[in-house]
């Protein structure tokens, strides 16, 4: 055998190692918060740790259920609000808008891409805390900080936005042009062609994205963290404080390290983290790929 | 009949006029959106620069209100997301190069891979974080350069994969072909594959470098944050996006304004990464085969 080869099958080996390696960090993970958060879940079981709502770290209390609720809330009021934007910039940029139109919406979903969380998180403290505080709270309260759900969603929703038109669009660019044609030469405006052809093929798609988006704003933790108000409890209603997994994470991690099984219990509160996102992630992709091997 | 005729093609009309708004309103709200971000960031942040905040460390008064600046934040992110992005550009371009070189079109491993980067991609950086905290609590590691150097380099990495191999999908199989067809080894093609994905790769770098200087949620736990410039890969280092989030809680005004100071700071550097990520895709093409 060659030099030549023997180099040739030695980078193979190495690089075969490398990405199988990388492969593996996704169980790593798992694996590592999975130990560290035994002892909590020795010490309860696993339904008291989620549906209780019980917070008291100090007597061994852990019930999650407050911080589920709260991710649950803000996530959700953030798609709710991204997702009709979001389709509607998509079905512009793919049906209506000319090539001058892209030049200048792409830079400014990039900008809205690449802001930091933090700064997003001064942005809500500065512009929209106050607006809930000043102007929406006082119609339905007595009185509000503008910490609110509403706050959080708000923030979140404008951060996901770029992720979920640049999925749209990649969405709605796979289906067929010839479909598209079909439809315009049977004498249906560019309306109904994007209603009934692009998106009713586009569906599942669509539901992917979403899902990808809700994975990536329940991750999100800073900005939420600046803006969510931070208090233990169950969420009621749109202006009521809330308190989601990561910021629980972040806000006390390295802190409260004395107290027996609070370490675990926020080890498992980032395994219910990642868990959740890796199924959601793995379906998505998966329904994506699925659409993108149509395409080709 | 033929009044009928009008009328469905009113209603279409009427309907397309209607989507058509939504779409400008839809459109108008992002622009909206990003313009108020990025003003909010300017007025405010432009009031507490000077040069002093760039160029001095916080002096013994820095936390009152006093003199000094949050040059060690800038310094310890620098340190960091250049040592990550190094370490992160030695581990992604062989497994992209293997991806899709060594293997096949239709290859399981490939498949799994991809999946693979993806759902890391998808990982939430306070995970990555926290997972970091075990390994370095593992390595009997404390809050250092060291620590947040290894959960920015894991948190980047599927980044970096991602973003260069779908600029390695468009790269023409036919150039492989040709230098296999010479006698080329695998391995020795590097040298051309290399050279038809530089745009790719250098984009990828940029948007990772941003990716990096942004995130809190990951270096919080891990590098902690110090008011000296760290000399050793062991001592703590401080962080932009923490000199923001600490500052912004502080009760004295002054302190919260470089606050503001230190985001106008953040946004300006992630602004030129993005805006110089979509000059080079469109302009650094010279060698490429399309």
């Amino acid at each position: 055998m060659n030099v030549r080869t023997l180099k040739d099958r030695t980078a193979k080996g190495l690089m075969l190692t490398m990405t199988v390696v990388a492969i593996l960090t996704v169980v790593a993970i798992a694996v590592g918060l999975y130990l560290k958060s035994r002892p909590v879940l020795d010490s309860q079981s696993l339904s008291s740790l989620l549906f209780g709502s019980q917070w008291r770290p100090l007597k061994g209390q852990f019930g999650f259920l407050p911080f589920l609720m709260g991710t649950v809330w803000v996530t959700l009021l953030a798609i709710a609000f991204a997702l009709p934007i979001s389709l509607f910039t998509a079905i512009y940029i793919t049906e209506y808008a000319r090539p001058m139109v892209k030049r200048f919406v792409f830079p400014v979903l990039d900008i809205l891409a690449a802001l930091p969380s933090v700064v997003y998180g001064v942005w809500g403290i500065l512009v929209v805390v106050p607006w809930i505080s000043n102007h929406v709270a006082p119609h339905y309260v007595d009185f509000s900080t503008g910490y609110t759900v509403l706050a959080a969603g708000i923030v979140l929703g404008i951060m996901v936005l770029p992720l979920l038109v640049s999925l749209f669009i990649e969405v709605f660019s796979s289906v067929p042009a010839e479909l598209r044609e079909a439809s315009l030469s049977l004498g249906a405006t560019r309306w109904q062609t994007a209603l009934r052809v692009v998106l009713r093929r586009s569906l599942s798609g669509i539901l992917a994205s979403s899902v990808l988006a809700v994975s990536r704003a329940m991750g999100e933790t800073i900005a939420v963290l600046m803006v969510c108000g931070c208090v233990v409890g169950l969420p009621h209603g749109l202006l009521d404080a809330c308190y989601p997994i990561p910021a629980l994470i972040a806000n006390n991690y390295g802190e409260m390290l004395s107290i027996p099984l609070y370490e675990s219990a926020l080890m498992f509160a980032a395994l219910i983290l990642f868990v959740v996102v890796l199924i959601f992630n793995l379906l998505s992709r998966i329904v994506l790929y699925r659409i993108e091997k149509q395409n080709e | 009949m033929n009044n009928k005729k009008n009328k469905v093609s009113v209603g279409k009309r009427v309907k397309e006029f209607i989507a058509k708004l939504l779409m400008w309103v839809s459109m108008a709200v992002v622009f909206v959106f990003v313009v108020s971000v990025l003003w909010t960031i300017f007025s405010k942040g432009i009031k507490a620069m000077s040069w002093d905040m760039v160029s001095k460390l916080p002096g013994g008064g820095f936390y009152i209100g006093k003199e000094g600046g949050f040059l060690n934040a800038i310094v310890g992110s620098l340190m960091i997301v250049g040592a990550s992005t190094l370490l992160g550009l030695i581990v992604s371009v062989p497994v992209v190069f293997f991806l899709n070189v060594y293997l096949t079109k239709g290859s399981r491993l490939a498949y799994v891979a991809r999946l693979a980067f993806d759902v890391l991609f998808g990982v939430p950086s306070i995970v990555y974080g926290a997972f970091g905290f075990t390994l370095m609590i593992w390595f009997g590691l404390r809050t250092s350069l060291l620590g947040g150097i290894i959960v920015i380099t894991l948190l980047i990495i599927p980044i970096f994969i991602r973003t260069m191999d779908e600029a390695s999908r468009n790269f023409p199989k036919g150039i492989l072909d040709a230098c296999l067809s010479l006698g080329a080894t695998r391995w020795e093609t590097l040298k051309v594959v290399v050279r038809q994905i530089a745009p790719g790769i250098a984009t990828a770098t940029l948007l990772s470098v941003g990716r990096a200087i942004g995130d809190a949620a990951s270096v919080m736990f891990t590098a902690g944050y110090t008011d000296s410039i760290p000399t050793s890969l062991s001592q703590p280092a401080a962080t932009l996006p923490l000199a923001v989030f600490f500052q912004l809680s502080s009760p004295i005004p002054e302190v919260v304004d470089r606050a503001y100071a230190a985001a106008l700071v953040l946004t300006a550097i992630v602004l030129v990464l993005s805006i110089a990520g979509r000059f080079i895709t469109a302009r650094f093409s010279r060698n490429k085969v399309s």
